[in-house]
C-alpha cells in the first residue's frame, strides 16, 4: 500500500478517530497528537493492512488503547488530580447557572461519565456505529454495551432533567 | 410524527434498544421545531449528538517515514563519500612512498651482491676522497715559504 492509498483508506474514518481521541482526551491538542500518532501506527504496519477485514476498527480500537494508555501515564504522573477536579467542579457549578448553551452542557455531562461509557455513547449515539463493531472494537460482548449504553444514556438523562426543572423552577 | 411513537421510542432509547434507524428517526424529530413540550429536556441531547458529528480532524497525517528514509540514505551515502576520501588518500601516500623508500636505501636480497656493491660504493667514495687531498697538498707550499721567510 502506498502513501495516498493509504489516505484514501485513513480518510473517511479519520474524523471519528479524532473524535473519539477528544472524547477521552478533551483536549483539542491532545486528540490531534493522539491521532497523528495512530495513523503514524498504523502507516507502519501498512504491509499488513489489506490482511485486515476492517481498517477503520482496528484504527478505533488502536486510538482507543492510545487514549486510555495517556489518560493512565497523565493520573500516574499527577497527584494533584484531586485537588484540581474539586476546583473543577466548583467552576462548573457556577457555569451551570450562568449557562444558556445546552449543547456545551450535554457534553460536559458525557464527559464526566466513566470512560467505558464515554465510548459508547461517542460511538453509538455520535458516530452511530452497530452494536455489532462496538462489540468489536472494545473486545465485549454486545449485551454488555447495551447495558453500559443505557446506564450512560439514563445518566445524561438524570442530570438534564435536573438541570431542565432547574431552568423552569 | 405521532407523538405516542416518539415517546415509545425515547423508552426504547433509554433502554439501549433503538437501532440506528430508530435513532435516526428520534434525531429528525428533534431538530424539528415543534417538539412537545414536555419532551423539551431531550433537545439539546440529540442536537449535540449532531453537532458533534460535524467536528473535523484537520492536522495534517505526518507520514513522515519516506523523509526519514531519504535522511539515513543521505547520512549512508555521505558516510561512503567520506570513507571513500580518507582510503584513496591513504592510498596514494602509500604508493608514492614505497617507490621512494625502495630507492633510497635500495634493499639487495643476496649477501654476496650486497658485500660487492658495499666495497664498490665503499672503494668509489675513498678514491674521490684521495683526489681531493692531492689538489689541496699545494696549500703546504704556503707553509714551507712562510717558514722561510720567518726563521725562528
Amino acid at each position: 500500500m502506498n502513501q495516498n492509498e493509504f489516505i484514501k483508506t485513513v480518510s473517511p474514518f479519520k474524523d471519528k478517530l479524532f473524535r473519539l481521541a477528544k472524547r477521552l482526551l478533551v483536549s483539542t491538542e491532545e486528540a490531534e497528537d493522539a491521532t497523528q500518532e495512530v495513523l503514524v501506527k498504523l502507516w507502519t504496519r501498512n504491509e499488513t493492512l489489506s490482511e485486515l477485514k476492517s481498517v477503520e476498527a482496528m484504527a478505533m480500537t488502536m486510538t482507543k488503547n492510545y487514549c486510555l494508555d495517556q489518560l493512565k501515564s497523565k493520573r500516574a504522573g499527577n497527584m494533584t488530580i484531586v485537588h484540581n477536579n474539586y476546583t473543577d467542579s466548583q467552576a462548573s457549578l457556577q457555569q451551570k447557572i450562568e449557562d444558556v448553551d445546552s449543547l456545551n452542557w450535554v457534553e460536559k455531562i458525557i464527559n464526566d461519565l466513566p470512560e467505558q461509557q464515554k465510548l459508547i455513547i461517542q460511538m453509538r449515539d455520535i458516530e452511530q456505529y452497530e452494536f455489532e463493531d462496538i462489540a468489536k472494537i472494545l473486545d465485549m460482548s454486545e449485551a454488555t454495551i447495551r447495558v453500559a449504553l443505557s446506564r450512560a444514556r439514563k445518566t445524561i438523562r438524570e442530570v438534564m432533567t435536573k438541570t431542565h426543572n432547574y431552568g423552569i423552577g | 410524527m405521532a407523538l405516542d411513537r416518539i415517546e415509545k421510542l425515547i423508552d426504547k432509547y433509554f433502554e439501549g434498544e433503538t437501532s440506528i434507524a430508530e435513532e435516526n428517526e428520534l434525531k429528525t424529530y428533534f431538530s424539528s421545531l415543534d417538539v412537545a413540550q414536555h419532551l423539551q429536556q431531550y433537545k439539546p441531547v440529540f442536537g449535540y449528538f449532531s453537532q458533534a458529528k460535524a467536528e473535523e480532524f484537520k492536522a495534517e497525517i505526518p507520514l513522515n517515514t519516506k523523509k526519514r528514509n531519504v535522511a539515513v540514505w543521505l547520512s549512508i551515502a555521505a558516510s561512503f563519500v567520506i570513507m571513500l576520501g580518507v582510503g584513496t588518500f591513504m592510498y596514494l601516500n602509500t604508493i608514492e612512498e614505497i617507490p621512494s623508500t625502495a630507492t633510497a636505501y635500495g634493499t639487495y636480497d643476496d649477501p654476496e651482491k650486497a658485500l660487492a656493491e658495499t666495497e664498490k660504493a665503499l672503494a668509489l667514495v675513498s678514491e674521490h676522497l684521495n683526489t681531493g687531498i692531492e689538489s689541496v697538498s699545494y696549500i703546504n707550499e704556503y707553509q714551507n715559504s712562510k717558514n722561510k721567510i720567518f726563521k725562528k
